[in-house]
């Protein structure tokens, strides 16, 4: 699981690299490893704006479809052209070239919300823990 | 959530696990596209052992049979099987199933994993006469081996000469020293073998599967790659194509539903719906405008409300999205350009004739 350093973390998975007022933002190895093959990508148009927590886009998966939540509010300034026709992208390179949109955030304070790499990485490994013991749990069950 | 007996070995070969029917099942080993494409152009290994499986014996099983189900089971040879039709006496769909005739008076159904319960509770509410019933899904593994190398990987592991066993055909025999059912049918659209044994020789049978075919690039498969398969091949998917409310004049199923063979539940209904015509339709469509169409999104027509989507994903071996919808019978010709609902926007798609694809 990639996890770089340098970037900050929300908690429904999406990357954010912070370079002064303008943020970029993707999903991160673990969601869209999670996902699967993402076969096709929903994304703003370029002066939207974008509210914290709502659904900006939705990448799809040949399984399902899965909503983007912005990790900070703010105006859209630039989507990733490439994505609509190579969506896989984002599984071969989240973090690169499988960004999704570049965003001037209205409220830096918005930033202090979200992860660090190291916060991240529990947080991962924490939902991965509720998922194995919700697995023995079962077995508990089926061995009474 | 229930368990297949292949559960420890799809964990241990990295499988993501789902709930599916109540039961945890692999969803995708490496990957649903690469999955679905080895199984379209080498072949591909399912572990499908939470599909129920019903036994019906004795003497009055074939009339039961025919009682029960809207093919006609009575032209069934021994060691043929049959896909059929469990109906309600409401012309909805209770279940789709494949029937094999194990001997002159004794029948094994495969039935749906989220139905099997439901299907035998109806099945002895039926039943009179010199019958035994036995819902037997625990007692059998179910693997599907599917694709075009399929044959050139089984028959090395078995005496039985595969060559001569035709589609919708089975017979008993060793595989690999497992006693096994090996009927030539399939859900996939692809050349192919389920497998029946017992659950006690699934993981056996499923390595020496596995090993043989690797060679050729078999691999396992998921039930991502199966669902998009079966759709391409737009084989229904019971709970999206079928329920207890669709009949099967409306879900291109007629060919199943033996009208003339004789008395069957449903049976009064459905003619009275020929006689009368339907109202809705099951019809292929191709979206001309970016997005994918998902179950229960909305269809229109000039802004008037015309169906639903029952299934869609993006085709892996066409490259474009699909879907599978019910229209209401004036807007269901093939041709004909309809919108559908995706996510508050409106995107044009066409109806095709189906299935999406052929071998």
């Amino acid at each position: 699981m990639d996890i770089p350093e340098h970037l900050k973390y929300s908690k429904e998975h999406e990357w954010v690299l912070v370079e002064g007022k303008t943020v970029t933002i993707g999903i991160t190895d673990f969601a869209q490893d999670e996902l699967g093959d993402i076969v096709y990508v929903e994304l703003p148009e370029v002066g939207e704006k974008v509210v914290k927590d709502d659904p900006f886009g939705a990448v799809e998966s040949v399984k399902a479809v899965s909503d983007v939540y912005a990790p900070v509010s703010g105006t859209v300034l630039e989507v990733n052209d490439v994505l609509p026709d190579t969506p896989e992208t984002i599984n071969d390179d989240p973090y690169g070239d499988g960004w999704m949109i570049r965003v001037e955030i209205s409220d830096e304070e918005e930033l202090r919300d979200l992860m660090s790499h190291e916060e991240y990485a529990e947080y991962v490994e924490q939902q991965k823990e509720d998922d194995d013991e919700e697995d023995d749990d079962e077995e508990d069950e089926e061995e009474e | 959530m229930k368990k297949t007996p292949l559960y420890g070995a799809h964990r241990r070969a990295g499988a993501k696990m789902v709930e599916f029917a109540g039961w945890e099942m692999p969803v995708q080993y490496r990957g649903v596209i690469d999955e679905h494409l080895a199984v379209r152009t080498r072949a591909g290994l399912f572990d499908v052992s939470h599909m129920g499986e019903i036994e019906i014996r004795g003497p009055g099983a074939l009339e039961l049979c025919q009682t029960l189900s809207a093919n006609d089971v009575s032209r069934m040879k021994l060691q043929q099987a049959q896909y059929n039709l469990f109906i309600n006496d409401k012309g909805g769909i209770i279940d789709d199933v494949i029937f094999y005739r194990i001997a002159p008076t004794a029948f094994l159904i495969c039935v749906n994993a989220s139905n099997s319960e439901k299907d035998f509770a109806w099945i002895q509410k039926q039943a009179s006469g010199e019958v035994e019933l036995e819902n037997a899904s625990s007692r059998y593994a179910q693997l599907a081996l599917q694709g075009p190398l399929a044959e050139k990987i089984l028959q090395p592991l078995t005496a039985l000469p595969l060559a001569e066993l035709k589609s919708f055909y089975f017979d008993w025999a060793d595989v690999s020293s497992i006693r096994c059912l090996v009927a030539r049918t399939g859900y996939t659209g692809e050349e192919g073998f389920e497998l029946y044994c017992n659950s006690a020789d699934a993981e056996s049978l499923w390595k020496a599967l596995l090993e043989a075919g690797c060679p050729v690039g078999l691999e396992p498969a998921g039930l991502g790659a199966r669902d998009t398969l079966r759709l391409e091949k737009a084989y229904p998917l019971y709970g999206h194509e079928l329920d207890d409310t669709t009949t099967p004049l409306e879900a291109g199923l007629e060919w199943v539903t033996k009208l003339a063979k004789g008395p069957f539940i449903g049976r009064e209904t459905l003619l009275k719906q020929k006689a009368e015509g339907i109202q809705r339709k099951l019809v292929g469509l191709e979206l001309l405008e970016p997005g994918i169409a998902r179950s229960d999104y909305h269809l229109f027509k000039d802004g008037k409300s015309i169906g639903r989507v029952t299934s869609g994903t993006k085709s892996p071996t066409l490259g474009k999205a699909i879907a599978i919808a019910y229209v209401i019978i004036e807007e269901a010709a093939v041709g004909n350009t309809v919108e559908v609902e995706i996510r508050g926007r409106r995107v044009r798609a066409k109806i095709v004739s189906l299935p999406f694809y052929r071998r």
